[in-house]
């Protein structure tokens, strides 16, 4: 079994969040570029799997500019053996997906996070799949391979369930895949510096969406304390002032 | 044309979400002079399905095929694509759940539209067609425009207004014309939690963090949920520490909500946490430590002990309530 591992290149989640240029554009400057979490979790799971002996190989794939390749590197030295970065500045999702496209078809699972923490589109995975005419299971927290099947747990309103899914499929992961991400060992580390990565030009594909503007949230009103010993109070209020019960 | 809505049933039944969705896809109509379809899969009694009507919707198409049932996404977004080619639709909305989610980016890839997941509001200009949705989990809002004729859409939840209307839906039988040979999903458990409020649909959601000291002391969270009929919910470190199951955790990793009233106990409020209530209407803190950012994001706060607190609160609206 080959898994591909999508990965996003998100800034830190503490970053403070700035715009420029008129508020067109997220200012990168000073920011720390990582994994996106769930994909984190996903390229652990499947490093997982490896190890327990069912998967042949793991390769990691990004659409972006060189800026990317340390985030790549980190990702060879969690566990994957090879690299994919399709050289371009990513425009939306559609974009993103249609790159992809001509790299995912060669795997049996393609993992991918849920949404990725900056733009939160949720969308490459399964668009993706739809472009490459793969099935897909969304809101997947388990994966598991027995007898070179695949057998998935998905996480449906209120509860949970076990499924069973032919591959080719694309997997869109959450939380709960992967207990920890993995951090790289410094073995990892040394390794991945040696691992093969790709770069392929984009192919060309049309964008349907674009962004106008951002715009950060309103500044917040100062919060209104109670005394602790005035617990009444602070029911008053939410009845009265809020209006919330 | 007329705008689709794509609704998932829960047992049957709609919830409170099908009827903003339907809320929404009406406003949008009114403005863009067309009418609402509801796609309905799966096993729905008429008199649940005359209940869209009474948000707005014109027409409901309705699939009654329990081969949809093992939610097989690639047989879903064709069905709804189906649907939407065949009403000429020009808008296709889903709600932001884990199934919107899943279907909608298919079904913007068949129809050949433009997408934007989350959107929060109405679009501010339908030509150019302009929408705003929440990026960077919360921290700011993106305007989007979409360049292709068919717009894709899928509503945050708890954005956006219920509307009635004095709508009457004609209800259709609608042959999806998906085949067996692309249904590819086979479900081999469910389980589901039942007797709780989920936290998804909670109103009121009561969430603590590491100020509980440990998994033994969460009787006085239940017993407060219990009286406000709330949610439960947690911080990540409880979750990762396994003092409450990972369903409950809230923040940017874990589930993302937006009820109208939320209540923080011992949680420090770290930004990540922040991205997943940030949504929420009204947010209230109780904290030991004055200086703990969640009092910056809430609107009211107590510093003080949440073992003295909750009880009292517990009492408190015991008595209001009764």
């Amino acid at each position: 079994m080959k898994i591909l591992v999508l990965i996003s290149n998100v800034p830190d989640t503490t970053t403070k969040i700035r715009f420029v240029d008129n508020n067109k554009a997220f200012d990168t400057s000073g920011v720390q570029w990582i994994i996106n979490p769930w994909d984190e979790l996903a390229l652990t799971r499947a490093v997982e799997l490896k190890e327990a002996g069912g998967v042949e190989t793991i390769t990691v794939a990004n659409v972006g500019e060189s800026i990317t390749e340390p985030t790549l590197r980190k990702a060879l030295a969690v566990g994957a053996d090879d690299a994919i970065r399709i050289d371009t500045t990513p425009k939306d999702a559609f974009y993103v997906a249609s790159q992809l496209a001509q790299i995912a078809k060669d795997f049996d699972v393609i993992m991918v996070g849920i949404e990725a923490s900056d733009y939160n589109g949720s969308a490459v995975g399964g668009m993706l799949a739809e472009l490459l005419n793969f099935n897909s299971v969304s809101a997947v927290s388990g994966m598991n391979i027995e007898n070179g099947q695949l057998s998935l747990t998905r996480e449906i309103d209120g509860g949970q369930q076990k499924i069973s899914v032919k591959t080719p499929v694309v997997t869109i992961v959450q939380k709960g895949i992967a207990i920890d991400p993995r951090i790289p060992a410094m073995r990892g580390i040394m390794m991945a510096r040696k691992k093969p990565l790709t770069v392929l030009p984009a192919v060309e594909a049309g964008e349907k969406t674009s962004y106008v503007n951002f715009e950060l949230p309103p500044p917040k009103a100062a919060c209104k304390m109670v005394d602790e010993d005035n617990v009444k109070e602070l029911v008053r209020l939410l009845q009265e002032e809020a209006k919330a019960f | 044309m007329s705008i689709l809505v794509y609704t998932e049933n829960w047992d049957g039944k709609f919830k409170k979400l099908s009827f903003e969705l339907v809320s929404y896809a009406k406003a949008l109509a009114n403005e863009l002079s067309t009418t609402v379809t509801v796609l309905s899969i799966g096993k729905v009694a008429d008199e649940e399905l005359k209940k869209l009507g009474n948000y707005g919707a014109s027409k409901i198409l309705n699939v009654a095929d329990a081969r949809f049932d093992s939610l097989d996404n690639k047989a879903l977004a064709l069905a709804v694509a189906n649907a939407a080619k065949s009403e000429g639709s020009k808008a296709v909305v889903f709600a932001h759940n884990n199934l919107g989610k899943a279907i909608a980016p298919r079904v913007s890839v068949k129809l050949k539209g433009g997408m934007v997941t989350g959107v929060t509001a109405l679009p501010e200009n339908v030509d150019p067609f302009v929408v705003k949705k929440k990026v960077f989990t919360g921290k700011a809002f993106a305007n989007i425009q979409i360049h292709a004729d068919i717009k894709i859409l899928t509503l945050a939840q708890n954005s956006f207004e219920l509307i009635e209307t004095d709508n009457k839906a004609v209800i259709e039988s609608f042959d999806a014309g998906v085949s067996d040979d692309v249904f590819s999903t086979t479900v081999n458990e469910t389980n589901k939690v039942t007797g709780k409020v989920l936290l998804t649909d909670a109103e009121i959601v009561v969430s603590g963090g590491r100020g509980f000291k440990g998994p033994e002391n969460w009787g006085i969270l239940e017993e407060l949920a219990d009286v406000l009929g709330a949610g439960m919910a947690c911080s990540r470190p409880v979750s990762d520490e396994g003092w409450r199951g990972h369903e409950e955790h809230v923040g940017q990793t874990g589930k993302i909500i937006a009820p109208n009233l939320y209540f923080a106990f011992g949680i420090s409020g770290a930004i990540q946490h922040l991205g997943g209530v940030n949504s929420s209407k009204i947010i209230v803190a109780v904290n030991k430590d004055a200086e703990a950012p969640i009092f910056e994001a809430a609107d009211y706060g107590i510093v003080g002990d949440l073992f003295k607190v909750i009880p009292q609160l517990t009492e408190e609206i015991k008595t209001i309530k009764s």
